[in-house]
């Protein structure tokens, strides 16, 4: 059912290693030029942040696992334009030509850079089903973790909470659903909840019995407990 | 059912394998079809090289440890707060500040890629990026923590916020002891970028 991605409680990575505080540096050339391009071609508005997700998270296994995280990105940026039909594969296998594209006119200027990134995608809508729940109320996630919409197809819910029993800390409001939002189903907007699992409920053996994991879930990951 | 079609013959192999060819081949595409502005290129990264950084989330930080009103409201409606200071944008259009106090230590996590409040941290650390960090922070987050020198007192709950969707959060460290009568500025200066993402702790007062 998972995707190589779901890693939440995985054994076997090793250490973590620090890093040096203040702005994090980039570990080569080109992993700016890669986050560069890729805001800008998104900017295009050919696809949403759930698709960008869904392209890095298809990529094969091993692909996904030998990649480096500016790697995933440029590998499902190509994979993002053709499979949108903003390029090509003949755009990508032979040396462009200087044809100005259509959407060139949407080109993101230098001028308008900060003001898009300023401007953000907001991700909650108005409207949308009711909230089912309320803080205190006990819930459980759904078993298995897997998209409802599409077989195989993109969720947040990871593995690793699935089937667990938890408690509502909080409603967030009314946010886009990445299942249907990922997969160009439209926005599908649901209720969507900051949801605390206990780490017993979550490991066999949880490093302290008052630990906590949390996690933001939509309301139909949810049923009543 | 309909099932995910866009699992074979990713395009993306059409393109050179050495990734810094990859990145200047779809540049170059992308650039000679009018589709991206080298000259906003430039703008991006400095915006995330040298604008954007942890200095931002620093700057709420010390606000909040010293203006019990503003840490009320940050607790309350952090988006609208940190907004008033010009720090919403992408990646951080819903912000929610999490407080630490002796009981409770708050750690930052994404499982599922890398979600970070960009426009409050900047970009993320690799570490924040790695399999190892993704894989442990939710499992293990007090071996995680001695990873970056930290130990915690067994009564400190931990609670480990995985970024499932685009809520990013922010962690409000403890103010240091020692620090009482810092102004603003200084105190900023004790807070770092980990102890915002819950990894570390802030600075104490030389």
């Amino acid at each position: 059912m998972t995707r190589v991605h779901d890693m939440g409680g995985r054994f076997g990575d090793g250490p973590v290693v620090p890093e040096p505080q203040g702005i994090a540096q980039f570990g080569a050339d080109w992993h700016p030029r890669a986050l560069a391009v890729t805001l800008a071609a998104g900017a295009l508005g050919q696809w949403n942040i759930d698709m960008s997700r869904r392209a890095r998270e298809n990529l094969a296994p091993k692909d996904y696992a030998r990649f480096s995280y500016y790697e995933k990105w440029i590998a499902a940026l190509a994979d993002l334009l053709v499979e949108t039909g903003t390029l090509s594969r003949d755009d990508l296998r032979v040396a462009a030509d200087d044809s100005r594209h259509p959407l060139s006119e949407r080109a993101l200027k230098a001028e308008r850079v900060a003001s898009v990134l300023a401007r953000g995608s907001p991700a909650d809508r108005p409207g949308g089903p009711a909230p089912a729940f309320s803080a205190g109320q006990k819930v459980r996630s759904l078993r298995p973790a897997a998209n409802r919409l599409i077989e195989g197809g993109h969720t947040r819910l990871p593995a690793y909470a699935s089937g667990a029993l938890g408690t509502v800390l909080r409603l967030h409001g009314t946010h886009v659903l990445p299942d249907s939002s990922a997969h160009g189903l439209g926005d599908a907007a649901e209720p969507l909840y900051a949801v605390a699992f206990p780490a017993s409920e979550l490991w066999a053996q949880p490093e302290n019995p008052n630990d906590e994991v949390i996690l933001d879930l939509w309301q139909s990951y949810l049923e009543p407990a | 059912m309909p099932h995910d079609h866009h699992d074979h013959d990713h395009p993306h192999a059409l393109l050179p394998p050495d990734p810094a060819l990859r990145v200047k081949a779809l540049e170059t595409i992308l650039t000679r079809k009018g589709l991206i502005d080298p000259a906003a290129l430039d703008e991006i990264l400095d915006t995330y090289q040298n604008r954007i950084g942890p200095q931002n989330g620093a700057d709420v930080v010390a606000r909040a440890w010293s203006d019990p009103a503003f840490r009320d409201a940050l607790l309350k409606d952090a988006t609208a707060v940190v907004a008033d200071l010009g720090y919403y944008g992408r990646q951080g259009e819903h912000i929610e500040v999490v407080e630490n106090t002796p009981d409770t230590h708050n750690m930052v996590v994404c499982t599922l890629c890398s979600c970070y409040p960009w426009p409050l941290l900047g970009i993320p650390p690799g570490w924040y990026k790695s399999d190892a960090y993704r894989a442990r922070a939710v499992r293990e987050p007090r071996r995680v923590l001695a990873d970056f020198g930290v130990t915690l007192p067994d009564t400190t709950a931990v609670r480990v916020w995985d970024s499932t969707a685009e809520v990013r959060y922010l962690v409000l460290p403890m103010r240091p002891a020692g620090s009482d009568g810092m102004d603003r500025a200084a105190l900023a200066g004790l807070v770092t970028r980990d102890s915002m993402i819950g990894t570390g702790l802030p600075r104490s007062p030389e």
